[in-house]
């Protein structure tokens, strides 16, 4: 089957491809060279005036596991007002701020994504993940296995292992789960919680390990950097939403000594502590040190208003925070020995001054971030907002009048403690494809997508331009999907199962001693079986396991 | 393995060769083996195989569990009105009972992930309503989870951290018969030097099994007894102390203030205390309340130092019914695709109501784990898709025995705890199709009807 793309506008960063009107080909999957002129063009679409883009990849969504689970079963009242009904391509299902499998398979494509990865998969919790995410139709996905407070990893740090036993572990830990990166959540502070501390910054010991989260950010980002993983280590930072955080924030992009590291949410991460109700934007600080610290990239984690639901392996914040759900629930877990979780529901309201004051926080770090290699656009979905509000979030980035427009409805005392009002940059079209595609690739490493070279795979979205972002983003025209075309006029007409993506860096297999003794000593399960293995995501015919290049031991370089 | 949508003749060639292909897996130990049926999933079973398949345990293990891996193997085809037929028949009858049927429940749904990946497909296809056969029991957390949330904890946690156990109204071992070894007197834990010195204290319930709560060197649980149906004001009580409320009454159910002001002394004074309990003991009308007392208990324990909560289920498992349905559709069992789209009602699509009131036409019963849990008796319609060692009083309209997960076919199974999620090996070969074939075939033919 060879199809072609004719004559659209093409935005394709990894190339330097800035709107120039070209021709794609695409045969069984791929994107391939122009053919020769006896070859039979199978099908063609005529793009001519249409804006084409890679297929978006969300670097950042909570998708599949055990909190998200959690957050689909606390909020049956907030699926009621979403149903999802059978249409002929695709089952029913419901679902707004924790939607079901199905239904997020299908939104996502219906904008124009293709891949989302899961920032929090707890390795005791691996096979639900990714049982979960391999239900989630078209769109491929995988997993930042979330590890730094389990216990194994903090008995090698206060037995003081070298770094080559860390890193074995950390290699180890990505094959059981069939992950693609690293994620450490609140570094040390999960586990810290469980004896009873309520809090732990940068430098503050664990009580029973004495290990700083420092030693632990130091450790992990060393390990990601030393096994050649692409993905640098992903870090969700000490005191989430505490005023004054933005000095932990500062002092973590220091604390890594150089070594690639991606701080997620940054806007939970932002906030002063000036003005009278002593709560006020780090954004200025945040971009500045952003813009100068070539090793850090990050996500904003955008709150948009409304009704959504936080859910993170951060149990020590989201247990201080859960007096504030709404509806006023929540469920929080101590894990295995592995980690935690909090699942607070939570409506973001615009006449509120911090909720308020957290939005115009993100959209400054968003305009203020001048690289946008380094800088992905997600609400952290659904902590910030639901990822279905990710047209919305475009159109306030491209379009300044309107982002003044909304600024100027917010709370008045938010108002005034933001500059967001006098920063004139809008994002280009060339800049959003850089956030949402080409540097999403680079970041996650996934080799073959976010671009349209030859060799990449086919997946491609199209959209018609329209000054009205949000319009323009919300409905394309066609999304192929490894070559198929699975949405056209932004509905799904056909769906796929998308694969996994994983990366299984080399290591010595000694490890294993130490941990199966831990395991019979002190689990509850044979490591065996926390292993994953690729047949069980593949079974149901749902999609492959592919495993992305790792490039094996390296020097430090920075 | 067939994929979905596979129609009746591919299903019967796919058999056939299966069948013409399999030969019993060689004699030999397996290690690492967990009962799918029983919520803990301890996954320390070592099983001997022979060269006719039959299995052996060598642990020490409950009858139950026994019961499950050496069960000797009798032939068992499907049947129609407990006429023995061919697959293809049996699955035609179905469809024939689902596609006349206005409003059809898929209950039981005794199975594992990927047979319920089955489930969700068959019953968003039929319209049908589904529910489990311990949903009476596990509502009652899920209903807590809707409601309010929690704060719990998992096995290893325990294993590792509890130095206060307080169990409500059940001995835990009537469900869960390895509970005390397993977790509470394993030797080793990594945050206790002795794990003896752990303090058991049961509330709540009469004539329990308290003896496995005595600690291996011979120091006994304490017990507080009181009528199960009590409970709710004990746990009241308790929870008013912990909270400082005025509280006058000197005794309740039975039980000394005294012993509770004791009680909560303790729990205060725990660095991790864990509040047990059973959804299936709590037999009281509207128990999720006396749950959602509990976890207010350790609620206002977590402001000064650390407790959770840890309800026990999981059995013929429920656990992984309510997860998968959960993701696939939004909502736990007790919800239906008759709208066109997943609605839920806690109270309305519970199976004893739904056939009591003749509100469902049809019935399928999944029971993959023990034979014994037949379908409630009703005047509906009933297909059984089950244990082949399954045995009716009344013969179901149809009965197809399945390869069981976790001794037939590979699978994956929820642990009681929600966070574990644990493979299921197949440790022998069969001739008989899995849950997932027989659905999807049904599925298949409806949608071709």
């Amino acid at each position: 089957m060879l199809i072609k793309l004719t004559g659209g506008r093409v935005y394709d960063p990894a190339h330097n491809i800035d709107g120039r009107v070209m021709d794609i080909y695409v045969r069984d999957g791929r994107i391939v060279e122009r053919p020769n002129d006896a070859e039979t063009i199978d099908q063609e679409y005529d793009l001519r005036g249409k804006v084409v883009m890679a297929g978006a990849i969300d670097m950042h969504t909570h998708i599949g596991g055990g909190k998200v689970n959690i957050a689909r079963l606390m909020l049956p009242e907030d699926h009621r007002a979403s149903p999802a009904v059978h249409t002929d391509a695709c089952r029913s299902g419901c679902g707004h701020a924790a939607p079901s499998t199905l239904t997020t398979g299908y939104r996502y494509a219906e904008m124009g994504y293709t891949a989302g990865f899961e920032p929090a998969l707890s390795p005791v919790n691996a096979r639900q993940s990714h049982l979960e995410m391999c239900d989630t139709p078209i769109i491929d996905k995988g997993g930042y296995a979330m590890i730094g407070s389990d216990d194994f990893f903090l008995r090698m740090l206060a037995a003081k292992q070298d770094q080559n036993a860390i890193n074995d572990y950390v290699a180890w830990i990505l094959h059981a789960s069939q992950a693609i990166g690293i994620k450490v959540v609140n570094p040390g502070g999960i586990n810290a919680f469980k004896f009873n501390q309520r809090a732990l910054n940068l430098d503050e010991e664990n009580i029973h390990y004495k290990v700083t989260p420092r030693e632990v950010l130091q450790s992990l980002t060393r390990a990601v950097y030393e096994l050649g993983i692409a993905h640098p280590l992903h870090v969700h930072g000490n005191n989430l939403g505490v005023p004054g955080n933005v000095e932990t924030t500062l002092k973590t992009m220091g604390a890594v000594e150089g070594y690639p590291v991606h701080l997620t949410h940054i806007q939970f991460h932002s906030y002063g502590t000036e003005g009278d109700r002593k709560f006020s934007s780090g954004a200025a600080a945040i971009a500045e040190a952003l813009n100068k610290h070539k090793n850090v990239s990050a996500d904003v984690g955008q709150i948009l208003f409304g009704q959504t639901v936080t859910a993170s392996g951060d149990n020590m914040r989201q247990f201080a925070n859960s007096g504030h759900g709404s509806p006023r629930k929540s469920v929080l877990m101590d894990i295995e020995c592995d980690s935690g979780c909090g699942v607070v529901p939570f409506k973001y309201k615009d006449q509120n001054f911090v909720n308020a004051l957290q939005w115009a926080i993100g959209l400054e770090i968003f305009l203020l971030t001048e690289d946008p290699w380094r800088i992905f656009l997600t609400t952290d979905h659904p902590n910030g907002a639901p990822f279905t509000s990710y047209p919305h979030l475009i159109r306030l980035l491209m379009d300044k009048s309107f982002r003044n427009d909304m600024f100027a409805k917010l709370n008045l005392d938010a108002q005034a403690m933001s500059t967001l009002s006098g920063i004139e940059r809008e994002y280009s079209l060339y800049e959003i494809a850089i956030m949402t595609r080409a540097g999403a690739a680079k970041l996650v490493g996934l080799h073959d997508r976010g671009h349209l070279g030859v060799g990449a795979g086919a997946d491609i979205t199209v959209y018609t331009d329209n000054a009205d972002r949000e319009a323009m983003f919300a409905k394309p025209d066609y999304v192929f999907k490894d070559g198929q075309l699975v949405v056209r006029n932004g509905q799904v007409v056909k769906v796929t199962w998308g694969s996994t993506h994983t990366v299984k860096p080399e290591f010595d297999r000694g490890i294993e001693k130490d941990l199966k003794k831990y395991f019979d000593t002190y689990h509850t399960m044979n490591m065996e079986n926390f292993k994953v293995s690729a047949a069980e995501l593949e079974e149901d015919g749902r999609g492959h396991v592919i495993v992305q290049e790792s490039k094996g031991r390296r020097e430090k370089t920075a | 393995m067939p994929d979905q949508g596979m129609d009746l003749e591919e299903l019967n060639s796919f058999r056939m060769e299966n069948m013409t292909q399999s030969t019993n897996f060689p004699a030999g130990t397996i290690e690492a083996v967990a009962f799918p049926g029983e919520g803990l999933l301890s996954d320390d079973l070592v099983i001997s195989r022979d060269s006719d398949g039959n299995l052996a345990l060598q642990n020490q293990a409950c009858s139950k569990t026994t019961a499950f891996f050496e069960r000797p193997r009798t032939p068992s085809s499907p049947q129609i009105a407990g006429k023995p037929t061919e697959l293809g028949a049996a699955i035609a009858k179905v469809v024939e009972l689902f596609s006349q049927s206005r409003h059809p429940l898929i209950s039981g749904l005794a199975t594992d992930v990927y047979g319920m990946r089955a489930v969700m497909n068959l019953a968003e296809t039929a319209g049908a309503t589904i529910d489990h056969m311990n949903s009476k029991s596990s509502m009652k957390n899920l209903l807590v989870i809707q409601n309010s949330g929690w704060y719990v904890t998992t096995l290893s946690e325990v294993k590792n951290r509890v130095d206060l156990l307080l169990v409500i109204g059940t001995d835990v071992v009537s469900y869960f018969p390895r509970f005390f070894d397993r977790v509470i007197w394993n030797k080793e834990a990594m945050f206790t030097d002795n794990t003896d010195a752990r303090e058991i204290v049961y509330l709540g319930g009469r004539d329990l099994n308290t003896a496995p709560g005595t600690s291996p060197s011979g120091r006994k649980p304490d017990v507080l007894p009181c009528d199960l149906d009590r409970i709710p004001e004990v746990l009241a009580a308790l929870r008013a102390i912990i909270s400082g409320k005025p509280f006058l009454a000197t005794e309740v159910a039975g039980i000394a203030t005294a012993d509770l002001e004791k009680l909560a002394e303790r729990l205060k004074a725990a660095k991790y205390s864990v509040i047990a309990w059973t959804g299936s003991a709590l037999d009281f009308p509207h128990a999720e309340l006396s749950i959602q007392t509990i976890t207010g208990i350790v609620e206002h324990l977590n402001k000064t130092t650390r407790s959770a909560g840890l309800p026990l289920s999981g059995n013929d498992g429920d656990v992984t019914a309510y997860n998968v349905s959960t993701w696939i559709s939004g909502y736990p069992f007790r919800s239906s695709y008759r709208r066109g789209y997943p609605d839920y009602d806690p109270y309305h699509y519970e199976t004893s109501a739904l056939l009591a009131e003749g509100e469902v036409d049809a019935l399928i019963w999944i029971n993959s784990f023990n034979p014994e849990r037949v379908p409630p008796a009703s005047k509906t319609p009933t297909v059984v898709i089950g244990h082949p060692a399954m045995q009716f009083e009344q013969p179901p309209a149809v009965f197809i025995p399945i390869a069981i997960p976790g001794l037939e076919a590979s699978g994956a199974q929820f642990r009681s705890d929600s966070s574990v999620t644990l493979p299921l090996k197949k440790l022998r070969a069969t001739e008989l199709p899995t849950l997932g074939d027989v659905l999807s075939a049904i599925e298949a033919a409806l949608k071709a009807a």
